[in-house]
């Protein structure tokens, strides 16, 4: 076949990359743009972000920030990207490079392309201005910047000050500004690949037909989507697969269809998206995705590959089982819906066969009334959750008539807290009852103690979040019309 | 007033300068070690084979299956080694070992056309092993003895009559941990051979000086046959200052073996897994004070672990027991301290070097002894303050003790401290779940290297014919910004405009015999060098502009690119024009320039001595809130008042005081290494050991309002310009971090209790002392907020 071809900072390049295994990272920087750089190439420092142009969903585009050293460069085949060398250059400097120059935001310098690159595209967001109207959080510039683009960047030098001063001095695009005209074109589509390489095949097949055919046809072959998991075992274990199919541009995996009775996710829509669209439509999840990694992984992560993968600490299954939630698998032979509280089976084990594909999924509506997410973490930013909580009641007349209580990171598999929800039903919502709750609540799962929190910690957390999920419901009753 | 600190008018110092590299840090372009070695395309990349043992010893390696991997090139063994295989001074740290030491340990490294060839080869490598027994913790190696190195002790007066008299003594165990530097750049380097037989290394380090000096002995040269260039590092921390040299010296001898270019850059888990961190500590100590709040007797027990091989830990120790005062007259003292040698990773510079953890020691007292004697924790600590005349446990005059004082009264006033406590109160009467708390913390930090040699700096000031200037020195640039500084300190000496000033790479081959850029010594003593060079070429433009102006040369002044004479009012000269015709009358206009710190003097046998040029001092206002139910907390707001005595660059240093803190912060409150202490097989594994487990602080642990303010009319007499080393004292005002959560925590239980918080103080740290404190109030009080706690206790 034809080689991958990319566009990078405007110019039409040829990809040559080594393997199928080659990061976008590795290839730019064997290409000479070594301003792209490599800190832990598992996608949590940033210094290798670069924009990616995206579909803004309106015919337009998008500069969406990504971890390079998470994609495979096949993966961008037709793609547009843009790094640090490609926003501005020393004698013309854009803007938010010459906001970091000026007040210090480098300092050794080495994570600074890739904050140029996060802090560029929250720049260019279209709603960036009118947000600058009436969010009262503190993580919000005056100019609308949203600190939480930058989560997914780490500098060791700065302690950050200078660079959300530089984030929230920064205007709107000047009327020449390039990189803005170019958003009122189409980012580029999906472009079929098939790249044989010595250290395996990459496949982005034109349709879910194909790829579900191509699944059936070789077991053991990897369904890819954002490649934030599969990217860290491919660089940090040295995970190499022979056959990697690509299905995060399926139209049919990257639509949200919301119905009277419920709302099919895609499994390939970033959770950026998801975010977007959950925004005063589901709670849970607007509670949620902002807590999952950072911004720069949420662009590329999807609902499919965190469940896909069946880790016991994704963030996602806890919120999910709150929610009821199915998974929609798709096969060559069609299609089978499992409940999300039956689709786990063992550590990082799941009921999907070979040549089964997540298609979506399934949130039934509407949603419990009352609801709360709670992720129990070292860090507020870009942390995995020692324990991670998602509740969901439903209460009618000061009664609880319905419970979901969703665990993360306490058994091999995310749990549901079924001793708990039978403690709650049946039962007014009331102190006696959630300090009855936190006590079953506490005893739910066997967690172990880690480097990220001790058994102790992680079951009394568990009992902590029910007093705090009664306490701060209390404390709003809007949102549930009963008094504690 | 000294010649050295004398400021001139219109100097380029002290003007608010942006990074030199600035723009080539956000365009990209900057280079790092790494960049330059991927433009060598025909260089083969260096790969370990890490040793799976924390304690082992290597019975055979078998190389055959590796070198069948395609692309491996060579395997490099200790049958390599032309001269000394050894990476350090203290011939402790074999290069290739035939006996590892910690898990992880490199046993030898594999040449590869690619990193994937490299890598596969690695894990073709066979070896065998014997495995033997293992020290993984303080406890451990004190229980079985394992020390390294000398045991030094400090002593003042008489610690135990006075404990014996004192009103009250507290006795308690201090134990901190560790912490990675994470620098963002991992550690690299690029070697091959030259024309002329060279050996030429590029590398991260810091100490350029002593990268060469070990690749020299490694490769059996002397040194004038190893140049070591050094462009810039993103990031060291102490942590290139010597764990770069053993590196640099397989890539050398890589290249020596193969005749090719060799690469070597260690991913993050190996950088993390292989290289030395800041050292925990393990501190028994009793104190005494008397009736009102003054401390009258310390006695402490410091152990560092050390890891593996002696390294810095030695002069880390001494630092750690010079510190120990931090800014308080103890007028009894006994501190003893020593080295353990454990099975880790060996334990290295880390900004700071031992004095932060000699600090922990008396601000953990502090802060845990305020409330049971009836103290604001604030007016303890600046009850116990130095005052003038007084002396350091070893013997120096703690000059400027005033300026201690006039810091902390500034910061209260300006952060509001009182207002703000009195409203912190009244939230946390109405808040049964979420208490603040509001901390201040001083600092006085000794500067200079404690070993007096290393005090001594020289640079290189090259004027061309055209009036353009090019300047080198002795010192690196890993973003602290002391190329920046360098280039305003020679503008001002030399009185021309800061854009005719470049600055070029460091390299040996330039500057010789350079100490390491460190002890935040790199402005002080490389300005002094770089000044000196100026004025001497200085000097000779003014007996040529004398000449001109018709004036005598001591009344010719170069200010901003312009020469003029005093008294002389009709008549001025360009500088080039000077240097044009300095070329003519055929005057050097070239000079090699060289400091030596002045006034320090120390004996490490009766620890006694003024090891330090001068003192530091800074001052840090900490506002946190916790969430009861979690342990979770945020910073919301910081106050700093620092003395950088008057900045070389204010930006520059704003930015030194900022990034400090949060990294202290970091280490004290969030920054967590664990190893494996186990008896199963991943025995002396680092755990932690990728940017997934290993939690720097991020955008949520920047405090919500950053206020840092230089102290002002700081002059100090005797170093360049009047400024301060800035690099390290700063880290050291984030106690006030962990002494505000101290405060949060016990506000959760009755007063007057000794709150203890572990180290690092993370949420599940704080979370379970604010449980003991809560557990400790009166039961019936707490019942409504405490609901969880009994669940636990019955549960």
């Amino acid at each position: 076949m034809e080689r991958p071809s990319l566009t990078v900072n405007g110019r039409l390049r040829r990809v040559d990359p080594a393997g199928v295994h080659t990061t976008a990272l590795q290839w730019l920087r064997s290409d000479g743009l070594t301003g792209v750089k490599e800190g832990c190439a598992e996608g949590e420092c940033g210094a290798c972000a670069v924009m990616v142009a995206t579909p803004d969903g309106d015919g337009g585009t998008a500069w969406t920030s990504m971890n390079a050293c998470l994609i495979p460069i096949a993966a961008l085949d037709g793609q547009e990207i843009v790094t640090a060398e490609g926003v501005g250059t020393s004698e013309r400097l854009h803007p938010v490079q010459e906001e970091m120059a000026e007040r210090g935001g480098s300092q050794c310098g080495y994570c600074t392309p890739g904050f140029v690159c996060s802090m560029a595209a929250e720049f260019y967001r279209p709603d960036r201005q009118s947000d600058a109207m009436g969010r009262p959080c503190n993580e919000h510039g005056p100019n609308g910047f949203d600190l939480e683009s930058l989560s997914g960047n780490l500098c060791r030098c700065t302690g950050y000050r200078p660079i959300r001063d530089a984030a929230y001095a920064l205007g709107a695009p000047d009327a020449g500004d390039v990189l803005a005209r170019r958003m009122n074109d189409p980012a580029p589509g999906p472009v079929g690949t098939d790249l044989k390489k010595s250290d395996g095949r990459f496949v982005r097949p034109a349709g879910l037909e194909n790829a579900l055919t191509l699944l059936a046809d070789n077991p053991g072959a990897l369904p890819v989507a954002g490649c934030t998991d599969w990217g860290v075992d491919v660089n940090i274990r040295g995970r190499r697969e022979s056959l990697v199919v690509a299905i995060d541009r399926l139209p049919e995996l990257c639509a949200i269809d919301e119905s009277d009775t419920h709302v099919d996710i895609g499994a390939a829509v970033p959770l950026t998206q998801i975010e977007q669209w959950a925004h005063g439509r589901v709670r849970l999840l607007s509670q949620l995705v902002p807590q999952f990694a950072s911004r720069l992984i949420r662009n590329r992560a999807t609902l499919g590959g965190n469940l896909g993968t069946g880790s016991p600490i994704g963030d996602t299954p806890p919120a999910l089982l709150a929610l009821g939630a199915s998974v929609v698998l798709a096969s060559r032979d069609g299609e089978r819906v499992v409940p999300l509280g039956d689709y786990f089976t063992g550590y990082r084990q799941t009921v999907r066969a070979d040549g089964e594909l997540i298609r979506a999924v399934r949130i039934p509506l509407p949603c419990a009334p009352m609801t709360a997410f709670h992720k129990v973490a070292k860090r507020r930013f870009d942390d995995i959750s020692s324990v991670a909580i998602g509740f969901a009641l439903d209460i009618d007349d000061g009664q609880i008539t319905a419970a979901r209580i969703g665990l993360g990171g306490v058994a091999a598999t995310p749990i549901r807290a079924v001793h708990t929800e039978q403690e709650l039903v049946g039962r007014p919502w009331n102190s006696d009852t959630a300090r009855d709750a936190a006590a079953a609540l506490g005893r739910e799962g066997t967690p172990m103690s880690d480097h990220r929190a001790s058994s102790e910690y992680r079951s009394i957390m568990l009992s902590q979040a029910m007093l705090k999920f009664f306490a701060e419901s209390g404390s709003a009753p809007t949102t549930i019309g009963v008094t504690p | 007033m000294s010649a050295l600190s004398e400021r001139p008018d219109g100097a380029v110092v002290g003007t608010r300068e942006p990074h030199e590299s600035a723009d080539l840090h956000v365009t990209g372009r900057a280079l790092y070690t790494d960049d330059i070695a991927m433009a060598r395309k025909d260089a083969l990349t260096a790969w370990p084979v890490q040793a799976p043992h924390a304690h082992a010893a290597v019975t055979a390696i078998r190389t055959e299956a590796a070198l069948a991997v395609s692309g491996v090139a060579y395997v490099l063994t200790a049958s390599d080694v032309p001269g000394v295989n050894d990476s350090g001074v203290s011939g402790d740290e074999p290069l290739f070992p035939g006996e590892v030491r910690y898990y992880g340990q490199a046993v030898c490294w594999v040449l590869g056309e690619t990193a994937e060839s490299a890598r596969l080869g690695a894990a073709a490598v066979e070896v065998d092993y014997d495995p033997l027994p293992s020290i993984m913790t303080l406890p451990e190696a004190i229980a079985a003895g394992s020390f390294q190195g000398a045991h030094r002790v400090t002593r003042r007066g008489d610690a135990d009559e006075a404990l014996a008299s004192a009103a009250h003594v507290f006795e308690g165990l201090t134990e901190m941990s560790g912490q990675e530097h994470f620098y963002l750049e991992t550690q690299a380097s690029l070697a091959y051979v030259d024309e002329g037989g060279q050996m030429y290394v590029q590398a991260g380090t810091q100490h350029p000086t002593e990268t060469q000096e070990i690749v020299a002995h490694v490769l059996g040269l002397p040194s004038n046959a190893v140049t070591v260039q050094n462009v810039r590092m993103g990031g060291g921390f102490g942590g290139k200052e010597w764990q770069p040299h053993g590196l640099a010296a397989v890539a050398a001898l890589g290249s020596m073996c193969t005749g090719r270019p060799v690469r070597l850059s260690l991913n993050r888990n190996q950088d993390l897994t292989m290289t030395g961190k800041r050292h925990g500590f393990h501190v028994p100590w009793t104190a005494g004070f008397d009736g009102d709040g003054h401390i009258v007797a310390l006695k402490a027990e410091l152990t560092a672990d050390g890891g593996w091989s002696l390294d810095l830990s030695e002069p880390v120790l001494a630092r750690a027991l010079c510190h120990l005062d931090n800014a308080y007259w103890i007028p009894n003292v006994e501190a003893s301290g020593r080295v353990a040698k454990t099975n880790k990773t060996s334990q290295t510079a880390f900004r700071g070097f031992g004095g932060p953890q000699g600090v922990f020691v008396i601000e953990d007292i502090l802060g845990r002894c305020a409330a049971p004697l009836g103290f604001d924790p604030a007016e303890l600590r600046r009850r116990n303050f130095y005052r003038p005349g007084q002396t350091t446990p070893y013997g120096q005059p703690v000059r400027h003790a005033a300026r201690m004082h006039d810091i902390w009264s500034q910061l209260l006033a300006d952060s509001g401290f009182d207002r703000r406590s009195a409203e912190i109160e009244a939230f946390n009467a109405g808040s049964p779940h979420t208490k603040r708390a509001l901390a201040v913390t001083p600092i006085k930090f000794g500067i200079s290297f404690n070993v007096a040699a290393f005090n001594q700096a020289g640079a290189l000031v090259l004027v061309y014919k055209d009036g353009s200037v090019l300047i080198n020195h002795g010192g690196t640039e890993m973003g602290q910004g002391l190329h920046t500084k360098m280039i305003q300190v020679a503008a001002t000496a030399l009185g021309v405009e800061r854009s005719r000033v470049r600055l070029v790479p460091t390299r040996t081959d330039k500057v010789p015999n350079t100490s390491a850029t460190a002890a935040s010594t790199g402005a002080d003593l490389n300005g002094g060098a770089v000044k000196n060079a100026c004025e001497q070429i200085r000097e000779r433009l003014a007996g040529v502009a004398g000449g001109m102006l018709g004036a005598n040369p001591s009344d010719v002044r170069f200010s901003g690119g312009t020469v003029m004479a005093l008294g002389v009012h009709d008549k001025e000269l360009k500088f080039d024009d000077v240097v044009n015709a300095a070329y003519n009358q055929r005057v050097q206009l070239s000079a090699s320039g060289y400091y030596r710190t002045e006034g320090l003097h120390w004996d490490a046998e009766s620890w006694h001595g003024s090891p330090f040029k001068y003192f530091a001092y800074g001052a840090a206002a900490s506002e946190v809130e916790v969430d009861g139910f979690t342990g979770a907390y945020r910073t919301r707001r910081v106050d700093i008042v620092h003395d950088v005595g008057d900045s070389l660059s204010p930006l520059i240093d704003i930015g030194q005081v900022e990034g400090g803190f949060v990294q202290g912060a970091g280490w004290l409150t969030l920054e967590d290494l664990r190893w494996d202490t186990s008896d199963g097989n991943g025995r002396g594994r680092l755990l932690t050991q990728s940017a997934s487990t290993y939690k720097l602080p991020s955008f949520s642990e920047m405090p919500g309002e950053f206020n840092v303010t230089l102290f002002e009319r700081a002059h100090e007499d005797g170093v360049v310009y009047g400024s301060k080393a800035v690099g390290e004292p700063p880290l050291m005002l984030a106690f006030s971090v962990r002494e505000a959560l101290r405060q949060a925590v016990a506000a959760f239980g009755p007063a007057g209790r000794e709150t203890e918080l572990a180290h690092p103080t993370t949420p599940e740290a704080v979370f379970w002392a604010l449980h003991e404190a809560r557990g400790a109030a009166d039961p019936a009080e707490t019942e409504a907020s405490n609901v969880g706690d009994e669940i636990l206790a019955g549960g």
